[in-house]
């Protein structure tokens, strides 16, 4: 395939079947149960978020909201912030992101490599507290632009637009569309996509289980929900532990030779779960499990090396999603 | 065999620091109810007038209650029930 330049090259992203975690006793039975991956690692910076971070300057662009060496300033522990400065660099903008302190050394290695500049927020209350402190630093600097992939429509219309039809157009008989719940961009625009051409199809949200740092709040009100999210899109919703999304992720490489992140081990664990009730059900199904990026920059948090527990034990009081 | 309820650090003032607690009841309501009996004040933190507080999130065996049946959703013992605030998460 050629494209004039790498943005151009966004998307289209391969859907390959897992046939050996897909339940074998299903096969041959007419009500066959299988499992996809949609591997977004495929995309210009290696994630899903290479989708949202084009749309999102594309729009503020289409607004008049950037010019040449305009700053975009944007609360991001990672993906997001690495799809920005992709764009932003090939479009001629600065870039400041702002992420808790304890995320992986190398998306800031890359995240510098791009010519972003990293603003530190605490590491207690995770990205709750980065979107608080980007607000502020926003409310100071009124001419950065503040993207916000929370609650940026552009987000959920990336997927609304490319994702949504990739899926359905490779996989018509699609039933269940997993996917881990975060800026629930992927969710909401995918789910609406799917949901108007089948209303039966059921989309499911894998929300990671973080360490206990990554919930401490002062009070319960100082929680938060991403303004995009509307949860009439989703049929339901997991939490899902770091041990099982952990483990999972392991399954994807040793019995699919798939090397993704730990967000598509808690997509795939929900996805599991749906089709056992399948299966228990006597019901096809063509379940589709979002792999958001590959595993490279969750190597340091020593998950993909000793045994299942050793790997638990150093992931918990990380962000690994 | 009693259904355990996770609670959150910052819940845990309300039960003498435990992460963990027991209770009985066949709703999750029921269930709440008969926390607040040993856990004075936990239940204005969980619940208001409308139902489930908007940054409360309450999963069934993992599953997110509000696709359930809220807090009418059916509870029996062996069941676990993970108390979470709602929070922007990891990294995006």
């Amino acid at each position: 395939m050629r494209y004039e330049n790498l943005l151009d090259s966004l998307g289209h992203t391969p859907l390959v079947g897992l046939p050996r975690l897909s339940p074998p006793a299903s096969r041959g039975s007419g009500a066959e149960v299988r499992l996809w991956a949609k591997l977004e690692d495929r995309n210009p910076t290696g994630s899903v978020k290479d989708r949202a971070a084009f749309f999102m300057v594309a729009q503020a662009e289409k607004d008049g909201l950037l010019s040449p060496g305009s700053v975009i300033l944007e609360p991001t522990s990672g993906n997001t912030g690495i799809s920005l400065a992709m764009v932003a660099r090939l479009r001629g903008y600065r870039l400041i992101v702002v992420m808790p302190e304890n995320t992986s050394e190398e998306r800031r290695q890359l995240l510098r490599m791009y010519g972003a500049e990293i603003i530190g927020s605490p590491a207690a209350g995770g990205s709750n507290e980065a979107v608080r402190v980007a607000r502020q630093i926003a409310a100071e600097h009124p001419d950065w632009v503040m993207l916000y992939q929370y609650g940026n429509e552009a987000n959920v219309r990336a997927h609304y637009e490319t994702t949504g039809p990739e899926i359905l157009a490779d996989l018509p008989g699609i039933t269940h569309f997993v996917a881990g719940l975060g800026t629930t961009g992927t969710l909401m625009g995918v789910g609406r996509y799917l949901r108007e051409r089948n209303p039966d199809v059921k989309i499911v949200a894998a929300e990671p289980r973080y360490g206990e740092l990554v919930y401490g709040l002062r009070n319960v009100d100082e929680g938060f929900v991403p303004e995009l999210y509307d949860s009439s899109v989703l049929t339901t919703r997991f939490s899902v532990s770091s041990a099982d999304a952990l483990r999972r992720t392991r399954e994807l490489i040793t019995s699919e030779g798939i090397f993704a992140g730990i967000s598509a081990g808690a997509a795939l664990h929900a996805g599991l779960g749906m089709a056992a009730k399948a299966m228990a059900a006597g019901e096809r199904a063509d379940i589709v499990i979002l792999v958001a990026d590959g595993g490279w920059k969750y190597l340091s948090t020593g998950a993909y090396s000793g045994t299942l527990d050793e790997a638990e034990a150093r992931l918990e009081g990380q962000l690994w999603a | 065999m009693a259904i355990e309820v996770r609670i959150p650090t910052i819940l845990r003032t309300y039960t003498d620091g435990a992460k963990q607690i027991e209770g009985a009841g066949s709703t999750l309501d029921e269930l709440i109810t008969d926390l607040e009996k040993r856990h004075a004040g936990l239940r204005e933190r969980l619940v208001d007038g409308g139902g489930l507080r908007r940054f409360v999130n309450v999963y069934l065996n993992d599953e997110d209650v509000r696709f359930l049946a809220g807090l009418e959703t059916p509870v029996k013992d062996g069941d676990t029930v993970t108390v979470l605030p709602a929070v922007a998460g990891g990294a995006r």
